[in-house]
């Protein structure tokens, strides 16, 4: 069993969603992400969405764009990212997680050696923005054969068609876009998503995780009232923004935030519950 | 070997490449996110339905006509060909275009699609500001509205284009990510895609993009190799030698070369930016010194570093300032069917001067670069031989550029 799977167990045993938090690889500085990826599980990260920095992330907004541009002044590479996975490995062995970038990087490295890499890594899974399941055939083989979850993304715009096809592809969970948009945007609709989410799990008995607009324990809690998983990644690096020059407060401010959202999706979780996980 | 595609002038029907899934060989495709997959397999569904539409066809070449001002001259540059002593240069007018470029060609296609799917906005990216223009010039004369995103450096260096968008109505607006250039609009032009699919309609400019964009893009300009092939055989009953055009993202250059693919004795050269030079780095020639990836949402020729980052170009041409190249051009490289060459910043410059002073006809300088090339390629071939060289667009945007180099005060 998977990983991401088994964490997926454990939480749905005990009527609780996950969190996963999104930063990108390197930012603000390479040395840094390794403390800050202990520090989101410590503050709660069910998993982790690891971005791979790329020079053109066009799905992204200006909050994930800025962060690869920081990542990139240290040519933080994808070999640099599983690199970091490997060390997050040294001290936590349960905590999934998930490379999500883009393909050109990928096929620089090439798809099997990256997939060597990365299981070599023990990370989970891979998330390709830019590599619609039409493209992704021969990927996706190789993926499976290292044992990597691969998870796509669905979207608002996602025929009912395409849903299909695309649950048949996914393993680990399944990812669905709350908007059309870029990460970061604002003006997600709930009621929307909600109807989204169950169509998805009509064709699939995979987790639903939702995200691109998630900004603080209100949305996210609004999330989880819907979906498997709650997925936040431009309100974090928001807080990483805006402490770079100090990377204690800045990862308290990350913890602080990543806390809140905690708190709010466990609110009607009996304490007896809690105290089972997240130690 | 050369697409066995029949040519059928009477539709803007195609042939062999791309396949259904937009692939051209190994290249193209459709390499973006989720949100943008129906939205594009919307606009595929228009343009396959619309493009052998006769009355999509028709309304298409009468704007061509009426407000392009097609066909486009066909010109001998007597005094040039007789001064270089080779080949006769023919000069495909694309500059006397309304709005100065070939770029409007395509912007009249895809604002007749805009227009058939209901889309009340459109947005578009630019390099040298002449797409921006003629975009802004279709939605003003459709009364859509138009965002044009341009890279805050390109905005600097075509002032002149950011005013004429402006005037006919259009919204400016810069781009600050990245390298400030073309791809970064590029992929500002996309987020906002993503964000306003429902309204709007995304102009892209040249034979790059996700499919159905290379192939449509293509479709809507191959009335320039069209009119060149029917015009030299009225002027001298024969085929050209050789084609030779610039290629930017490459759409002058394919809508050039495409109705002569089948043409076997016809050599055909697509000309990159050199820069600085091919050997410092400083340059925009990834068919010449690049490798295949993913940029934009196809497969193709890519400028990039070790690790799979998009570097940045160099051109004194903002037009031709990209890191990719269109797929059908990746395509016909490794086939083998269009060579291409690239000519220097320098060397384009000197060809601006020379066309000026020659023929009297001020060269846009994405356009120079084929020029200069084939000015050399004429000295080494016959009196009896013809190059048709694209002449994509004119160079009263480039003059402060020019000027600035020069260091004369305007
Ligand atoms: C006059 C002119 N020629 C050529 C180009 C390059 O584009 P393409 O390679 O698509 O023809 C441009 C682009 O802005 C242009 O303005």
């Amino acid at each position: 069993m998977s990983r991401i799977q088994e964490r997926f167990d454990a939480l749905a045993g005990q009527g609780r969603k996950a969190l996963v938090p999104y930063i990108t690889a390197g930012d603000p500085h390479p040395e840094q992400t390794v403390a800050l990826m202990h520090t989101l599980v410590e503050a709660g990260a069910d998993m982790i969405e690891l971005g791979v920095p790329f020079s053109d992330p066009m799905a992204d907004g200006p909050v994930i764009q800025a962060a690869c541009e920081r990542a990139l002044a240290h040519n933080t590479s994808l070999r640099d990212t599983l690199g970091m996975v490997r060390s997050f490995r040294q001290r936590d062995e349960d905590t999934p997680v998930i490379l999500m970038g883009y393909q050109n990087p990928v096929e620089t490295l090439g798809t099997r050696e990256f997939a060597r890499l990365a299981r070599q890594s023990e990370a989970d899974g891979v998330l390709t923005v830019d590599l619609p399941v039409e493209q992704a055939g021969q990927a996706l083989e190789t993926y499976r054969e290292h044992g990597l979850d691969t998870v796509f993304l669905i979207a608002p715009t996602t025929s009912e068609a395409r849903i299909k096809k695309i649950c048949e592809a996914s393993s680990g969970l399944i990812y669905y876009v709350s908007l059309k948009g870029v990460t970061g945007a604002g003006h997600m609709d709930i009621s929307e998503v909600k109807n989204k989410v169950r169509e998805i799990k009509q064709h699939s008995s995979l987790p639903v995780g939702v995200g691109f607009g998630v900004r603080d324990a209100e949305s996210a809690r609004d999330i989880a009232s819907i979906a498997d998983a709650v997925i936040v990644g431009s309100a974090l690096i928001r807080q990483i923004e805006a402490h770079l020059s100090d990377p204690d407060s800045m990862k308290k401010k990350v913890a602080d935030l990543l806390r809140d959202m905690r708190e709010a999706l466990d609110l009607d979780i009996p304490e007896a519950d809690l105290s089972a996980t997240n130690s | 070997m050369a697409s066995k595609a029949p040519e059928r002038p009477e539709t803007l029907a195609s042939g062999q490449v791309p396949d259904r899934a937009g692939m051209f060989g190994e290249y193209g495709g459709r390499y973006v996110a989720e949100t943008l997959i129906e939205p594009l397999a919307q606009l595929e569904a228009a343009y396959f339905k619309f493009r052998d539409d006769p009355g999509f066809v028709a309304e298409f070449e009468a704007d061509l006509s009426h407000y392009v001002g097609r066909p486009s001259p066909l010109y001998l540059a007597q005094r040039l060909s007789e001064k270089y002593g080779g080949a006769q240069i023919y000069l495909k007018r694309e500059d006397l275009n309304h709005t100065g470029a070939h770029k409007i060609n395509n912007t009249v296609g895809q604002a007749l699609l805009a227009k058939r799917m209901n889309k009340t906005r459109i947005i578009a990216e630019t390099g040298a500001g002449q797409h921006g223009v003629a975009s802004a010039t279709v939605a003003a004369r459709l009364g859509l509205e138009c965002v044009v995103y341009m890279g805050e450096e390109d905005i600097h260096r075509q002032a002149p284009n950011v005013y004429r968008m402006r005037l006919l109505g259009a919204e400016v607006v810069p781009v600050r990510s990245g390298s400030k250039t073309l791809k970064d609009a590029l992929n500002e032009a996309l987020r906002d895609w993503v964000t306003h699919v429902d309204t709007t309609f995304y102009i892209i400019g040249t034979v790059a993009g996700p499919h159905p964009y290379p192939v449509l893009v293509r479709d809507f300009q191959t009335v320039i190799g069209r009119e060149a092939k029917t015009q030299l055989q009225e002027m001298t009953g024969s085929l050209p030698d050789a084609l030779v055009a610039c290629v930017g993202g490459g759409s002058n250059a394919i809508g050039l070369f495409y109705p002569f693919l089948d043409d076997a004795g016809v050599r055909m050269f697509g000309i990159e930016a050199a820069g600085l030079g091919l050997e410092t780095q400083r340059h925009s020639a990834p068919l010449n010194t690049g490798r295949p990836g993913v940029l934009h949402g196809n497969r193709t020729y890519l400028m990039e570093d070790e690790n799979g980052q998009i570097i940045e170009t160099h051109s004194i041409s903002a037009g031709l300032d990209y890191p990719g190249v269109g797929p059908e051009h990746a395509w016909l490289k490794d086939i083998g069917r269009v060579q291409y060459e690239s000519v220097t910043d320098e060397q384009a410059l000197a060809a601006f001067h020379e066309l000026t002073r020659v023929e009297g006809i001020i060269p846009a300088l994405e356009s120079s670069h084929a020029l200069a090339y084939a000015l050399q390629l004429a000295a080494k071939m016959t009196p009896e031989q013809k190059i048709v060289v694209n002449l994509s667009g004119r160079g009263d945007k480039d003059i402060n550029t020019v000027a600035d180099i020069e260091g004369i005060e305007l």
